[in-house]
């Protein structure tokens, strides 16, 4: 559209105070972890860190280095599962026609919008029995679960896009449908691949519901319910918390600054419509 | 797409596990939680026998519960509100191509990757009436002595505390619904808005002409989103505020978890639950259904 200058001048003004006010609350998370517990008073939160140090990080690593790696012990294979399980089903559902299939489809992704309290209390009962309640092994499983409706749904809409011809030229060459599959479709996946692999990673890494429900033990707890823990107590070490929450987000931030364009396809290729 | 019938018998043995598996925990366990909402269980121990609705006579009747879902409508309006008029704005910004449209967009859109834990740890600080926006109203002068997320102040039902929190929620969910009127925006002929300039059409009327309509399915959809993940709203809460002096910050998702599994009342956070699953199909099913039959057309 073409703009007289001043008008694109006021829109620029705009949206630079727009992005700082986006910009506000990382300054107040970075500026605070910075500082030492010392400087800690109920008046200089806003005051920039005067001396920094590494007081705030280190209390809070100490605190969270396990459940740190608690939470990569989770996203890690939640993740990779679901992009072969979601790559799986999203393909027949794309390509094989077959009776009630677009009912079935339905029932699946519904799957996804459920609020999930609606099942917390049939799942932990379940989990208990099998023995998986309060493990980290449990809450993998549970996530790859209720995963499926979405990696499936986002698989399904691009495979819907590949045309017919490309899947039969490939029975015609004497594949069965595994082995078009495997060789001609996953090798053209790879950008949905990554779409699901960092969404799962994300929304897994992110999750408390399951978490909180989930494990009790804080040695086994994945990062966001022990930062939880960490900021609930009444102690004003606002130091530690601040420098906590950074590291529960630094591991999905770096995803979405690298992994950006990725990330926005499958916010948008979440809604239904392929 | 042609499929032999050993192709097509495969596919479908191939999907049976899957379906089962997912049907069990999804279907399955709705049904089991259904059970439990008529159940007398309120304790550790299980305790099945029938009571018929009196679970959810007893929500009806609840403070809390009707606290909640007064909550829960200001909160769906605010945010829903919020996010989507704030969203347009911002991506009608990015849309007419400003430098550093790309660092702008990031910003943007960078709170979503974040998880609510993180983002409620953080806000309840800015809002802490000790500490947060306050002392830096003081600091510049102002007499700043209002309550925030412990306000137990309200306006006709509306618990002013949750501002706290739909501005914390927005904050996180403005560069979604700012992604996605972009996707559409740039999905908007060029030559089409430009014939319009030549015709003598001012920016005004080009935005309520051509562009408001051309978005008007997204909104939609947008407002779909927003409004099932704010029905569902518990970890920012859980995080932000907890439920607050007199409920004011206290959702049916918070309500259920913590009478659940801190109260051990199963029958009654079961009954949540599934009010919580009903208000969320009404939103939902609708929607599937047109967007599926949209998808085959």
């Amino acid at each position: 559209m073409k703009l007289s200058k001043t008008n694109r001048t006021i829109k620029y003004i705009l949206a630079i105070i727009a992005a700082l006010l986006f910009l506000f609350p990382l300054y107040v998370i970075i500026n605070n972890s910075l500082k030492p517990f010392a400087d800690v008073r109920v008046s200089e939160m806003w005051v920039l860190a005067k001396r920094p140090s590494s007081e705030g990080f280190a209390k809070a690593f100490k605190a969270l280095s396990q459940n740190l790696i608690n939470s990569f012990i989770l996203v890690i294979p939640v993740s990779l599962l679901s992009v072969l399980f979601g790559s799986i089903i999203g393909f027949i559902f794309a390509k094989v026609r077959f009776r009630y299939s677009k009912v079935l489809f339905f029932l699946i992704i519904f799957g996804m919008f459920i609020p999930y309290q609606s099942i917390l209390i049939p799942l932990v009962r379940t989990l208990n029995k099998v023995g998986l309640y309060g493990s980290l092994k449990g809450l993998i499983i549970t996530h790859t679960i209720y995963g499926l409706p979405i990696s499936s749904l986002m698989f399904r809409n691009y495979y819907a896009k590949i045309p017919d011809e490309l899947v039969e030229a490939g029975m015609i060459d004497g594949l069965q449908l595994v082995g078009v599959f495997r060789q001609v479709v996953v090798p053209i996946s790879l950008p949905t691949m990554v779409v699901v692999l960092i969404w799962q990673f994300t929304s897994v890494w992110n999750d408390f519901l399951f978490a909180v429900t989930l494990t009790q033990k804080p040695s086994i707890q994945p990062i966001t319910v022990a930062l939880q823990n960490l900021a609930g107590t009444q102690v004003i070490e606002w130091n530690a918390q601040m420098a906590g929450a950074l590291i529960a987000a630094v591991p999905t931030l770096l995803v979405y600054i690298f992994l950006g364009k990725y990330f926005i396809q499958g916010l948008l290729s979440g809604s239904v419509k392929g | 797409m042609y499929c032999s019938k050993k192709d097509k018998r495969l596919a479908i043995i191939m999907l049976i596990p899957f379906l089962a598996v997912l049907f069990l925990f999804v279907y399955g366990f709705i049904f089991w939680s259904i059970r439990v909402s008529f159940s007398a269980w309120d304790s550790i121990l299980p305790d099945m026998s029938w009571v018929g609705l009196r679970n959810y006579q007893e929500l009806m009747g609840s403070l809390r519960f009707k606290t909640d879902i007064v909550n829960t409508i200001y909160f769906t309006l605010f945010f829903m509100v919020i996010c989507i008029v704030g969203g347009f704005l911002l991506s009608y910004l990015l849309f007419v191509h400003l430098k550093g449209e790309g660092f702008l967009r990031t910003v943007y859109l960078f709170p979503l990757s974040l998880s609510f834990v993180v983002t409620g740890v953080l806000w309840r600080w800015i809002f802490n009436p000790e500490v947060g926006l306050n002392a830096l109203l003081r600091m510049i002068g102002f007499k700043a002595e209002f309550g925030w997320f412990t306000s137990t102040y309200s306006i006709g039902g509306f618990n002013v505390a949750l501002i706290a929190l739909i501005i914390g929620a927005s904050w996180q969910y403005l560069g979604y619904t700012m992604a996605m009127f972009l996707a559409g925006l740039r999905g908007i002929d060029d030559q089409l808005i430009e014939s319009a300039q030549i015709d003598g059409a001012g920016e005004w009327s080009i935005v309520t002409k051509i562009i408001l309509p051309i978005i008007k399915p997204i909104t939609f959809s947008a407002m779909i989103v927003l409004g099932h993940i704010s029905l569902k709203i518990f970890d920012l809460a859980y995080a932000m505020t907890g439920k607050g002096p007199r409920f004011v910050t206290d959702f049916p998702g918070l309500y259920m978890f913590e009478t659940t599994f801190r109260g051990n009342h199963y029958a009654e956070g079961a009954a949540i639950s599934i009010i919580m699953l009903l208000l969320v199909a009404l939103v939902i099913v609708p929607y599937l259904a047109t967007s599926m039959k949209e998808d085959e057309a």
